[in-house]
């Protein structure tokens, strides 16, 4: 009769660090953190004999000093007497800027080019596919290049507006395009409230603001009546109401008026002057990006089965309602995660600027203020960061959008 | 009774009538006109929109290209031969020519080399990117990499072949150890191809490359079109192999590898590559050992690779987590260990729904590289916005030249684009 002995006592052997689930896993992690540790420092110790032979450190009081350099598109006060620091700001601002109006710009091209390339216009859904196969085929900086061409070299001078029978002459006499840069109408109150502009422009901000709030209420008023009455009550007066009434009072009383454009010496004053190498940026980036857009778009409204279409159709919807009651919100939730990354691609490709000397943060930290000082691994590293920031906050802010637009479900 | 039916009535046809043709409004170009073009109002109008943009743009393009001049030797003389009339100057892109292709340093009696590259270049992909070819063919792709190294840059014959050697012994190791257990091949290899290296560095003598077989070029000298093409080619198949790695890093269940791989993909995806060539041209060179010069070249193509790697795992994460449960279940429930699962069964599956991603990132990456003349090397855009435009001769000449380029970029972006969705159809094991 054999009896049953105890399982030999477990000895810790050295093989089982590689062969024992439960501790290669530890073993590998353990390699991986000395190679890391070596290889940092092996970096930092290149780093450090590094910078000691050229004589330098790092040190960010740079970014105090004045940069001595001109930036012609601002938004903020700037003059060459400023700081560094005040440099990158006004680059950081222009970055946001080129950023901000070729999201919106991008997002209708490729929304527009999008819905066409599924027209049932056989020539206007093949224009749509050559616009975006050519589009997406050639690198954007060339596309950046070609327009920035056509803004220098294509367009007249101001000297061309001079003149008793003028080479060029202003598009509805309010908007000039020169080679030097677009010239449109600034809007101005002669009687503020406040005495600051910015102050008066806020308030109008704030107006618009308070009609959205009220807007919305209106909307879930109705709402909620046409749930309990089945009727929805007409609210179209209201919300024009709403939003034109306040509107329209303030600018009254606040005397809006408009600076426009005029040939001055040898340039247009007045006005708002948009520079040739933003025009140039923003539109290359809105029609390049807009091309991708449009095949997320297109690829969205495909992934709804055409069921849902038939299944809207046969409770009654017209068809603009299918696509807005039924269509949209299903297909947003397919389209809206690569429009994250595509407004990410923006944004990053903005640094592009530096080819056509735009102001934005690569050009003026990353270009000329690293020329200056000579401090590339400052302003490299306050490069990234500023990236890595812009990147993080856009894709939280988009990842929030679009949990509130997910299915729900348990 | 039926002989009285016969009688009453007056006519029978014999045979089926012939069909008649539809309404001229229903057939043939009409029906296709209106069904298409001009089914609604707003349909007509969007046509009729369309046909003047259409016509627009030819007018303007049409007669510019058929006017074009292609045997002048500066704007000046070709204004003279145009005389007036609307049209292009293409003279420019015969004349400069080789300095758009191989940049305006490249040895001109060495071009054959870099052609030569490329042919070999088609040959050496087509069996990766067509399976029906022999695969024996792969041989030669696993050579080619040192062939074109040492085409292109020339210089001592010994260099490429240590490296090749390297490659060889590691392998060998891998074959021998990594049966038992994948980690002691792996690493054995590595160190083995190490050794080798390090040996034959030694090996090779001062001076062996100043009366080689083929002159060398120092790679400053690269530019135009062919220094795109390099860094396209080169970056993408080096990231392949690291963007596998840090899919599977991210994947993995041990934390400190995982962070690692995250952090890494992150940071390089959240900025823009600019700032990585940035690091390339100004920043890296810090962080190498004082007395070694690494060239430019090869800072790029680090910063790019590291780009291109953190977006690649960034797809195939995705084609591994598109996988079934029941797939990594299976593969364990058979007693395949992790790196046996991965190379049979899971990574198999996850590249092939991985492609179209990957083909976008490598159409991508082709596109970016021409980034590079921002921190000025000559690539295509490069030399045209620097050498050719800068010139005396062609100063003014930009519709030809940057129509060129978007026109080179085109084709071969459009290319790998079809080729992708050959692929697809090629490799869909779906019956639907």
């Amino acid at each position: 009769m054999s009896t049953l002995t105890d399982p030999p006592q477990e000895q810790f052997r050295l093989s089982m660090l590689v062969n024992d689930t439960r501790y290669r896993s530890l073993t590998f992690q353990a390699i991986a953190a000395i190679l890391l540790a070596l290889s940092i420092w092996y970096l930092g110790n290149n780093l450090i004999q590094n910078l000691r032979a050229a004589g330098l450190n790092i040190s960010y009081d740079f970014l105090g000093n004045p940069a001595g350099y001109d930036i012609n598109q601002r938004l903020v006060e700037y003059d060459n007497q400023d700081s560094h620091g005040r440099a990158a700001l006004v680059g950081i601002l222009n970055t946001l800027l080129v950023a901000f109006l070729a999201c919106i710009t991008a997002t209708i091209f490729g929304v527009i080019a999008g819905v066409l390339r599924l027209s049932n216009n056989w020539l206007v859904s093949k224009l749509m596919a050559v616009y975006v196969e050519i589009f997406r085929n050639i690198p954007v900086l060339i596309w950046i290049i070609i327009i920035f061409t056509i803004m220098t070299a294509a367009l007249p001078g101001p000297r061309a507006f001079r003149g008793e029978t003028p080479d060029a002459s202003m598009v509805l006499d309010l908007f000039a395009f020169t080679n030097r840069g677009v010239y449109i109408p600034m809007p101005w109150f002669e009687s503020g409230i406040f005495a600051s502009a910015a102050m008066n422009w806020l308030l109008v901000l704030a107006v618009l603001v308070g009609s959205l709030l009220v807007t919305r209420k209106i909307e879930a008023w109705a709402t909620l009546k046409q749930e309990a009455t089945g009727e929805r009550p007409k609210t179209l007066a209201m919300v024009l109401g709403v939003w034109l009434v306040p509107f329209l009072l303030l600018m009254v009383i606040m005397g809006l008026s408009w600076e426009i454009p005029a040939l001055k010496g040898f340039n247009f004053q007045g006005g708002i002057k948009i520079g040739g190498p933003l025009i140039a940026l923003w539109f290359a980036l809105s029609i390049y990006t807009g091309a991708f857009i449009a095949e997320n778009v297109r690829a969205g409204i495909q992934a709804i089965s055409k069921g849902q279409t038939e299944a809207a159709a046969a409770l009654g919807l017209r068809p603009g309602r299918i696509m807005n009651l039924v269509i949209l919100p299903q297909a947003l939730r397919v389209i809206i995660p690569p429009l994250i990354s595509q407004y990410l691609n923006i944004t990053k490709n903005s640094s592009l600027a530096i080819a056509v000397g735009y102001a934005d943060i690569t050009a003026t930290l990353g270009g000329i203020t690293l020329n200056q000082t000579g401090r590339a691994i400052e302003c490299v590293l306050l490069l990234m960061l500023f990236y890595l920031t812009a990147s993080l906050v856009i894709s939280m802010v988009m990842n929030i959008y679009n949990a509130s637009v997910k299915l729900k479900e348990r | 009774m039926s002989d009285k039916t016969s009688d009453s009535i007056a006519f029978v046809a014999k045979g089926t009538i012939p069909p008649s043709p539809p309404p001229a409004s229903q057939a043939g170009v009409v029906k296709w006109l209106r069904d298409n073009l001009f089914s609604s109002v707003p349909n007509g109008i969007l046509t009729l929109v369309a046909l003047t943009v259409i016509y627009l743009v030819l007018q303007k393009t049409l007669p510019w290209l058929y006017n074009g001049v292609w045997t002048t030797t500066s704007l000046n003389a070709c204004r003279e031969v145009l005389d007036g009339k609307v049209g292009a100057c293409f003279s420019v892109l015969t004349e400069r020519w080789h300095q758009l292709l191989y940049g305006f340093k490249y040895p001109a009696e060495f071009y054959w080399r870099p052609n030569l590259a490329l042919v070999l270049l088609l040959v050496a992909v087509a069996p990766v990117l067509f399976f029906d070819l022999p695969r024996k063919m792969l041989i030669f792709t696993g050579l080619y990499p040192f062939i074109a190294f040492w085409l292109i840059w020339g210089g001592t014959i010994m260099a490429p072949i240590i490296a090749l050697l390297g490659f060889v012994v590691g392998g060998a190791v891998f074959q021998i150890y990594g049966r038992g257990s994948f980690a002691a091949g792996f690493f054995g290899g590595i160190a083995a191809a190490l050794i080798i290296w390090a040996l034959g560095g030694m090996l090779i003598p001062e001076g062996a490359s100043e009366n080689a077989m083929l002159q060398a070029v120092p790679s400053r000298d690269l530019g135009g079109f062919m220094l795109n093409l390099m860094l396209g080619v080169t970056c993408v198949s080096l990231s392949l192999p690291l963007g596998i790695a840090l899919a599977l890093g991210r994947q993995s269940d041990m934390p400190l590898i995982k962070w690692m791989c995250v952090i890494f993909i992150e940071f390089v995806r959240g900025v823009p590559l600019i700032t990585l060539l940035f690091v390339a041209s100004v920043m890296l060179a810090y962080f190498f050992p004082p007395d070694a010069t690494v060239d430019l070249f090869l800072r790029v193509v680090i910063m790019i690779t590291m780009f291109s790697a953190a977006y690649i795992a960034e797809v195939i994460r995705g084609g591994l987590a598109a996988l079934p449960k029941g797939q990594y279940e299976a593969a364990d429930s058979l007693g395949l260990d992790y790196p046996q699962a991965m190379r049979l069964i899971i990574l198999p599956q996850a590249l092939k729904i991985s492609i179209p991603g990957i083909v976008n990132v490598a159409v991508g990456l082709f596109k970016d590289t021409t980034l590079v003349s921002v921190i000025s090397m000559f690539d295509l855009v490069g030399m045209i916005r620097g050498p050719i435009l800068a010139s005396t001769e062609w100063n003014g000449v930009y519709w030809e030249l940057l129509g060129f380029a978007a026109l080179l970029f085109f084709v071969v972006c459009y290319g790998i684009s079809q080729y992708s969705q050959w692929l697809e159809r090629r490799l869909a094991t779906d019956h639907r």
